[in-house]
């Protein structure tokens, strides 16, 4: 299964970002490998309709699950419809590392 | 001969009396030319406002947007891919629109390579065209709620307003893109300011913009409490001539409150604005 989380930098012991699709890195985890791989948000800086190009970036990755702090209302739309589950990570400050552990543990509240 | 002049009514700060200024203008040019006066405050028109009530038509205002064939659709992403808006995203078994994102490029059906979107039409305003006199027609753009390309509606109004004669075109206050669309093809643009540090705040703002666009401007000093030195050195320094001050007065407040016009109520007023369009014209070498 792969997890991703909307990040400030490309380590997983950088901090998570509070927006989705205006965040600079995508830190993807995947729960079989244990391997992380850092994507820079190439559509972070456009104009508009970042949230949906950030959902369609996820989709194409083959991601199951979204931790972030917050999702605007069409991207939350394509993540569902893709089938993508969204789940609410609300503590403040947190590294990615953090976050992925938050999420193992099975404790996170879907959005 | 009939004249043919456009005047953009601008001011960066809402509230300075764009409406006031605009109405009046136009009311008081109509008694002898012909006169189109164009609200391009699409998110809040309300120039009609002024004028007793008559049968307007409206006509409405339609973008592109695509139409999705899911017999043809193969979901290979393309049209996702290509819109720079976030317009569309392509699921594992269908394609999500998000159409207040789509700016009607038509780019992703020239890019389908299934053939399977089409073109289809979405009302996104109004253009409504009231004659008001035998001279004097109203174009007011409307754009509905909830909907992002005010530019479009402001475009269309004008299209619908240019015929011969004075037209008098009132902006949204700001200095984004609707204000710069009102402000397109104009001759000449009156900024309207008063004697406030917002107003002279916001009326730099307004002559950075007209001054990019290549606009001559002259300034309207509203709501004037006589203490407008740093208007006046403002405009001094830069060359721009104060072409009218209306006063801070209750009587012009009580006759505007009702939904009247100075220049309608009063022949000095009708003269003075008469004489502003005059000022306008020959600011930019007309006669």
């Amino acid at each position: 299964m792969k997890i991703c989380i909307p990040s400030k930098g490309p380590d997983i012991q950088d901090l998570v970002d509070e927006r989705f699709g205006r965040a600079p890195y995508f830190i993807i985890y995947d729960t079989e490998s244990k391997m992380t791989e850092a994507h820079v948000n190439s559509t972070a800086g456009a104009m508009g309709g970042v949230g949906p190009k950030a959902a369609q970036f996820l989709l194409n990755q083959g991601v199951d699950s979204l931790v972030t702090e917050r999702v605007g209302g069409n991207a939350l739309e394509a993540l569902k419809a893709g089938g993508i589950m969204v789940l609410l990570y609300e503590e403040k400050g947190s590294t990615v590392a953090n976050a992925i552990t938050a999420f193992l543990k099975g404790n996170l509240k879907e959005q | 001969m009939t004249t043919r002049m456009k005047i953009a009514i601008a001011s960066g700060k809402g509230g300075t009396g764009k409406s006031m200024v605009a109405a009046n203008l136009a009311w008081a040019l109509a008694q002898s030319d012909r006169v189109t006066l164009v609200d391009c405050d699409v998110e809040e028109p309300n120039l009609h406002l002024f004028f007793p009530p008559d049968d307007p038509e409206s006509t409405d205002v339609q973008v592109s947007i695509p139409a999705f064939d899911n017999s043809r659709c193969t979901l290979c992403g393309d049209c996702a891919g290509f819109c720079a808006f976030g317009a569309l995203v392509v699921a594992k078994d269908r394609v999500l629109f998000f159409p207040e994102h789509c700016h009607s490029c038509g780019g992703c059906a020239l890019v389908c390579p299934a053939g399977a979107i089409t073109e289809i039409q979405r009302p996104i305003g109004t253009v409504t065209i009231r004659h008001l006199s035998a001279h004097l027609s109203l174009v007011t753009g409307t754009l509905n709620e909830g909907e992002v390309l005010g530019v479009k509606v402001i475009r269309e109004a004008k299209r619908y307003a240019a015929k011969p004669g004075w037209l008098v075109c009132d902006a949204s206050p700001g200095t984004s893109c609707p204000v710069v669309e009102t402000l397109h093809g104009s001759d000449f643009c009156l900024l309207i300011t008063e004697s406030t540090p917002f107003g002279l705040h916001d009326l730099e703002l307004a002559y950075s913009v007209t001054s990019h666009l290549g606009i001559p401007v002259g300034v309207v000093i509203n709501r004037s409490d006589g203490k407008d030195e740093e208007v006046r050195r403002f405009c001094n320094e830069r060359g721009i001539i104060v072409l009218a001050t209306i006063p801070f007065d209750r009587w012009i407040a009580a006759v505007q409150g009702s939904g009247d016009l100075i220049s309608r109520v009063d022949p000095a007023w009708k003269e003075r604005f008469i004489a502003l369009g005059g000022a306008c014209r020959s600011s930019v070498g007309g006669t």
